[in-house]
């Protein structure tokens, strides 16, 4: 039986979707066992949840301006040494 | 110049193809599909407006500049993402020299990670908060991790982007993308769980 430092030391390649079934099964056995590591683990996964969860905000208006401006130079630039 | 709203509408390396053929619009478009996302990862690592917009524009400058070169073996956001993280990351070097950021941050002790939150969170604290509110509450919490961490959980669970292609765009190894990866992901549901646990029911904290 693992330790809970083992544990957590495993816990990315436990959330890795990846992971080989034998591996999945032995970190498995201990969050049985162990209800503070079933709760770290499972409030790991909302915690990636959230933030994967959140789509970019649009970038201000002006900043947008800004960026256009510069890559409009960028380009008659390009065109005129063409 | 016109850019199409819909980001599904033509495959990004038919884009490419057509940028790298010298159309200007297609280009665009491809700046278009991907400013928010460059612009949200430049200030995740850089926690600083100025510096954010600047990678921005770098960011694409050089890739327009550099497009030409782009060999295609990676895609092409993987591509622009390893020009913003130098970008980004050259900011960030800066200002440490410039003694501006703060020097009481915390040091990588390569010691164990935290684990002293332990409560089970209330429900779907995505619904009891704005948007704005969860967008506050999370960048919050990346702002107080160190660089290193959160430049790796940027781009592994922000961005999500392989463990290669992180340990690729930072220049590091795979099992170093891994080590930070496993200390941000706990730091951060460390502090999210302080923000989200269920009031009351602390039950498992006496264990």
């Amino acid at each position: 039986m693992l330790t809970c430092k083992q544990f957590l030391e495993e816990l990315n390649d436990y959330l890795d979707p990846s992971i080989d079934p034998e591996t999945k099964r032995h970190l498995e056995a201990h969050v049985c066992e162990c209800p503070n590591c079933f709760v770290i683990v499972d409030t790991t996964v909302k915690t990636l949840r959230v933030f994967r969860g959140m789509e970019p905000q649009p970038i201000p208006e002006d900043l947008k301006n800004r960026l256009w401006a510069a890559l409009e130079r960028k380009m008659a630039a390009k065109k005129r040494s063409a | 110049m016109t850019t199409s709203s819909n980001p599904t509408l033509v495959d990004e390396s038919e884009l490419v193809s057509r940028a790298q053929a010298g159309e200007d619009e297609a280009f665009a478009e491809l700046v278009a599909r991907y400013q928010n996302k460059i612009h949200r990862l430049a200030k995740n690592i850089t926690q600083n407006n100025e510096d954010a917009e600047d990678v921005l524009q770098e960011t694409f400058l050089k890739a327009y500049s550099h497009l030409a070169g782009f060999q295609r073996n990676s895609r092409f956001y993987t591509w622009i993402v390893r020009i913003a993280v130098n970008e980004a990351l050259m900011k960030l070097r800066k200002r440490r020299n410039d003694r501006t950021v703060p020097l009481d941050e915390p040091v990588d002790t390569g010691e164990e990670a935290v684990t002293r939150e332990i409560a089970v969170w209330e429900d779907n604290p995505e619904q009891r908060y704005s948007r704005e509110e969860m967008q506050q509450i999370l960048d919050e919490a990346v702002e107080d991790l160190k660089p290193d961490f959160r430049t790796v959980f940027a781009l592994r669970d922000i961005e999500e982007l392989s463990t290669e292609e992180t340990a690729e765009a930072l220049g590091i190894s795979v099992p170093a993308v891994k080590s930070r990866l496993l200390r941000a992901r706990l730091a951060l549901r460390e502090k999210l769980t302080r923000k989200f646990k269920r009031k009351g029911e602390d039950v498992f904290a006496h264990l």
